[in-house]
């Protein structure tokens, strides 16, 4: 998917935040793809785990936040665990996240989970898909 | 002997048969789970934003639990809560400056610095138990049954909070070889089974649940065994879906501590095989295993 | 709100004297920013009105059941935030405060004789309560001293006995839910597992649906009539003449008489 990257498409002010929430160096990354290829839920992203992380530190705000690749995360660590340069990539998704939600942008409300589900649900998966999705 | 104990909040409903079979193991083996006071739901996840401290209050207020309880250690079944516990316990330990906030945030607490240890209950049964002790008390032993150990993500990941080799670990076929199994480790035993996708994209956790039982399949294996109750809960619907819609031939889903006590011939009332998925009574009876 | 003549000469005196320090008798609150100096020992909820302000919300029983008084404050220097029930507090000099008569929380809307005992029944109403990130300010705002963030925990382990025991005192003011990082409407929660728990749960006291069984069968019919049909004086002679357990019986005295027993 061909994503055009000029100086008036990046944003210094999310790459800023995204640096600071994560706490990780994006510039560790030399985009072997080590990452991609650990990752269960790739084939649900439309932007995988090594793009992802290079549109991050290109500033491209707006791509990465429409797209899904955070939101299917499911923060396993195989891409951390196996990434070369001991970049956590699972903390760079979770910034991405979090700047979302933030802003009251909830990707999952409580009152949207179906009433059969909240009742077969076990508690750790109502806790943490609300941690994970909800401001 | 006694051990400080952490449930969790699904244990106490849902997964009642990961914790009734490990409390009544542990008493023919000499050990007591004595579960901690005022203990309060972990938060599941660990917070991973660097300014987020609000979401370490919850474990870390566990910690103190155990701490001002007297206790040096904590034992926890649920491998969930344990990641959330045990990464917890490093901040708290590592970063000077959180936990000073953290301790001052909560002002109405003891302080806490780390002092507490993080077990999971394998950890016990390898490094204090042994499996050659644990292989004596065993009463009916589990007739080479070829039982695939899943992982999953989090007793292995993060490294700092591993217990076991990343890449490649040991404990859960050490510990069925001991009760009496032939263990069958597979390649997709460690990925993840879609953990809390299954609230926001419901739809994916088939496919999850297929990649890994596929492989289990594959590599031989009759039976699953797991350590945690999202696992549980994502494969077994997950399996469910494909044997409905796909007619894919699931195999019965074990909790670790569900086969302790059978294997330690304990009455099987205490495992509650009628709570998992994958009809393993009828799988134990038809081994011999149940009557 | 009107002020006598008569009770206008203390105040004046008193307000003549206040240069720099309040004299012996009068404290200085704040409220809604606003200073004044009124009489130690009073109530904040009379103080407030002692400094001209009539209660039309934010007040109810005035007796410390009802939970319409919930008042938070706080004191110069002091960065915590204290709560109170304005009609037990009494005035501590210089505090600051604010009152919160109505805090919105939405109620889910159920039947209740369809409800059954199982916790995922307070699931399914309140999913939010796995929002809840124990931070401990619910417990920090109760006035009633309730561990609020116990009771929480207590819902999300399914325990809902435990949650209303725990909850046993609320007053359903509303402070918690204020203060809640995760948005929780604690109280109504509570409330649900108080009526889940008061209905089903509860032991029944056998003994009174034994009684009550009893009367409706007509055991004492015959003689509520007998009583009825009696002169005053006859009924005197009764009374009189009744049984009385000696003060001195032990626990296993009957009366002679056990047709009622």
């Amino acid at each position: 998917m061909p994503v055009s990257v000029s100086r008036r498409r990046t944003d210094g002010e999310f790459v800023k935040k995204v640096r600071e929430l994560s706490g990780e160096n994006l510039q560790l990354c030399y985009q072997c793809g080590m990452c991609s290829g650990s990752c269960p839920a790739a084939s649900h992203m439309d932007f995988s785990p090594r793009q992802v992380i290079e549109m991050a530190r290109l500033g491209l705000h707006e791509e990465i936040v429409d797209s899904k690749t955070v939101w299917v995360c499911a923060t396993c660590l195989a891409c951390a665990v196996a990434c070369p340069r001991g970049f956590d990539l699972s903390r760079l998704m979770e910034a991405i996240r979090l700047l979302a939600l933030r802003k009251r942008a909830d990707h999952v409300r409580p009152e949207d989970i179906p009433v059969e589900d909240r009742e077969e649900l076990p508690q750790i998966a109502m806790v943490s898909g609300l941690r994970k999705f909800s401001g | 002997m006694q051990l400080a104990y952490y449930p969790g909040c699904t244990l106490k409903t849902k997964a009642r048969n990961l914790e009734e079979p490990a409390v009544a193991s542990l008493e023919a083996l000499g050990f007591r789970l004595e579960e901690i006071d005022r203990w309060n739901c972990c938060g599941a996840v660990y917070s991973l934003a660097d300014d987020d401290l609000i979401h370490q209050v919850a474990p870390v207020r566990n910690l103190i639990r155990v701490k001002e309880q007297g206790n040096d250690r904590v034992v926890i079944l649920c491998s969930f809560c344990l990641n959330a516990l045990k990464r917890a316990n490093l901040l708290m330990k590592g970063d000077a400056e959180k936990r000073d906030t953290l301790n001052r945030f909560m002002d109405e607490e003891l302080d806490y610095g780390g002092e507490v240890k993080v077990l999971h209950l394998l950890e016990v049964l390898r490094d204090e138990i042994g499996w050659e002790n644990l292989a004596a008390k065993v009463e009916q032993p589990l007739r080479g049954l070829k039982l695939a150990p899943y992982y999953g993500c989090t007793l292995l990941r993060p490294r700092e909070v591993a217990i076991d080799d990343v890449e490649n670990p040991t404990v859960l076929q050490e510990f069925l070889g001991a009760l009496g199994a032939t263990p069958v480790f597979f390649p997709e035993s460690t990925r993840c089974c879609g953990s809390y996708q299954v609230v926001s994209n419901p739809g994916d956790i088939p496919g999850y649940a297929r990649d890994i039982l596929s492989s289990a399949v594959m590599s031989g294996a009759e039976g699953l065994v797991l350590t945690c109750p999202l696992c549980d809960y994502d494969l077994g619907k997950g399996q469910d879906e494909l044997v409905k819609k796909e007619g894919f031939k699931g195999m019965p889903l074990f909790y670790f501590t569900q086969l302790l006590a059978l294997a330690l011939g304990l009455n099987p009332g205490v495992a509650h095989f009628e709570l998992n998925y994958g009809s393993p009574e009828a799988f134990l009876r038809e081994r011999g295993l149940l009557s | 709100m009107s002020v006598t003549k008569r009770n206008e000469e203390p105040a004046k005196k008193a307000v003549k004297e206040s240069a720099g320090a309040p004299p012996v008798g009068l404290t200085p609150i704040y409220v809604m920013g606003k200073r004044y100096e009124v009489p130690e020992g009073l109530t904040l909820m009379k103080a407030i009105e002692h400094a001209g302000y009539k209660f039309i919300r934010g007040c109810g029983c005035r007796g410390g059941t009802c939970g319409a008084c919930g008042t938070v404050y706080r004191k110069p220097g002091d960065y915590r935030l204290q709560v109170a029930l304005a009609c037990q507090k009494t005035v501590e000099p210089d505090m600051h405060i604010s009152q919160i008569p109505f805090f919105p929380a939405n109620r889910a809307v159920f039947e209740f004789d369809k409800l059954t005992v199982a916790p995922e029944e307070v699931f399914k109403l309140y999913p939010e309560l796995f929002r809840c990130v124990a931070c401990n300010a619910c417990t920090k705002a109760c006035p009633q001293g309730i561990e609020v963030m116990d009771a929480v925990s207590a819902l999300k382990q399914g325990n809902i006995a435990g949650a209303a025991e725990i909850a046993f005192e609320c007053i359903q003011c509303g402070l918690c839910t204020s203060r809640c990082f995760g948005e929780l409407m604690q109280y109504h929660m509570f409330q649900l597992a108080r009526r889940i728990y008061g209905a089903r749960i509860a032991p029944r006291a056998e003994h009174l649906a034994g009684m009550t069984e009893a009367i409706a069968d007509g055991r004492y019919e015959e003689f509520l009539d007998r009583l009825q049909g009696m002169s005053e004086d006859e009924l005197k002679e009764l009374y009189r003449e009744r049984e009385i357990e000696p003060v001195t019986a032990g626990e296993d005295w009957t009366p002679e008489d056990k047709a009622y027993l």
